[in-house]
């Protein structure tokens, strides 16, 4: 009997990397798959932080895919390294602040690395030519295999048969023959495949896979590059611009001001970090300030958050400042009205 | 038997699971890993993670807040 080969599938959790990895295993070879965390990963987080989410299931879909497929599933926490794909992108962003290439470029060449180091032959990923105006187009292909160093490792069952053989299959450990041509932006051929191999309940390619793609987010994540001054972030802003409204007064700081209990209560996990404003009088809304600020700021973010507060229309709303060093005091405000809150100041 | 505690509070999914995902890596078969999160995700995740590789869910529960799971390391 000829030797076992072993492939890593990239698993995102859509519908098309479990379609790739299934066609695989079909043709007998030992699939393990492999998800890499960004940070801007949409699923995960989310759920737990929106009140009105927490009932939703709470499902990672990379680990759902892996479950269906039988295949053992390798996390990968990318966060650091992934810092300079997104500031810097050979190949430009997408629509929004989605660097696609350069992260498919990124990802297979972690995937590559991973191979090499565990003594599997080959990687498949779910593209298909056409599929996504930035990344999956006829010319972007090429530049994926070349830059990641997988080169002709690099297998994409979906549309295989409209690109050059690779290794895999000039070897023969798989058939050529059985994989797919699949062109263009109809979802039709993967869910009439779907279906074939018996797939019903897959999560629906919504175009999320990622943050970066979300406009609102992005327009947040350029704010605080640009008041930074750089492009640099950590984990703990990439978190918070998924929370809150975020109101910039200044260019020295910005306010994050909680939605709702579930919000507030998802905040509280940063108030040692930040300078923070809770009403006391009334109920309201946590808020944390990024930034520095001056005792003429504290009054005026007081009022700010106070017309947050169940107290905005109230003479005077009681609320407590705490500043980055633990110290507390009182602060006695009117809440501002909405005129005085300019629209530009909502990011 | 041994007992490895991960702290994975504050974390939120994939995080908690990554964490012990990593930290099995170096543990022996047998050893009991004990994530504990705020994340409820990781109630969901960490199971289905453990599930997949082949560890053996021991136990889930909430406590105070806090989101405990416990896993048996497995043999490769
Ligand atoms: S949507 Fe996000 S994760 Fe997906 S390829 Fe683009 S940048 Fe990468």
């Amino acid at each position: 009997m000829s030797e076992q080969r072993k492939a890593v599938a990239l698993i995102s959790g859509g519908l098309d990397s479990l379609l790739a990895a299934r066609v695989i295993q079909d043709q007998g070879i030992h699939v393990e798959g492999i998800n890499f965390f960004t940070g801007f990963c949409v699923e995960g987080h989310t759920h737990a932080i929106r009140k009105r989410d927490q009932n939703k299931e709470k499902r990672n879909n990379a680990l759902w895919v892996a479950e269906q497929l039988g295949i053992k599933l390798h996390i990968e926490d990318i966060v650091d390294e992934y810092k300079q794909v997104l500031t810097n992108p050979k190949h430009g962003y997408g629509a929004n602040l989605n660097p696609c290439l350069d992260c498919k470029v990124f990802m297979v060449r972690k995937a590559h690395e991973w191979i090499e180091r565990k003594g599997f032959d080959f990687i498949i990923t779910g593209e298909v030519i056409g599929q996504r105006p930035m990344s999956q187009r006829k010319e972007t292909m090429p530049i994926v295999a070349d830059e990641s160093g997988a080169n002709d490792l690099l297998l994409r069952p979906l549309c295989a048969k409209n690109l050059p053989e690779t290794l895999p299959e000039r070897e023969g450990w798989v058939d050529r023959q059985q994989l797919f041509d699949f062109s263009g932006r109809s979802r039709k051929p993967q869910m009439a495949l779907a279906a074939s191999l018996g797939f019903e309940d897959y999560a629906q390619p919504a175009g999320g896979c990622c943050f970066l793609t979300d406009e609102q987010y992005a327009v947040k994540l350029k704010d605080l590059w640009q008041a930074r001054g750089s492009r640099d972030y950590e984990m703990d802003d990439i978190m918070l611009l998924k929370v809150g409204r975020h109101l910039r007064p200044s260019q020295a700081y910005k306010v994050i001001i909680a939605r709702e209990e579930g919000e507030s209560n998802f905040l509280q996990g940063y108030r040692k970090g930040f300078p923070h404003i809770k009403t006391v009088s009334h109920g309201g809304p946590l808020a944390l300030i990024d930034g520095e600020v001056t005792e003429q700021d504290v009054q005026l973010i007081g009022r700010l958050v106070a017309r947050y507060s169940q107290g905005r229309n109230a003479d005077e709303v009681v609320l407590a400042y705490t500043d980055l060093a633990g110290e507390t005091r009182e602060l006695r405000v009117d809440p501002m009205k909405p005129h005085e809150i300019p629209k530009d100041w909502l990011i | 038997m041994k007992r490895h505690q991960i702290d994975c509070r504050r974390l939120l999914c994939p995080m908690p699971v990554i964490k012990v995902q990593n930290a099995i890596e170096d543990l022996p078969a047998g050893t009991l890993v004990e994530a504990i999160c705020t994340d409820p995700g990781a109630l969901n995740d960490i199971p289905a993670w453990s599930r997949i590789n082949g560890h053996r869910l021991v136990e889930t529960r909430t406590d105070d807040g806090e989101y405990i799971v416990v896993v048996e390391v497995a043999d490769e």
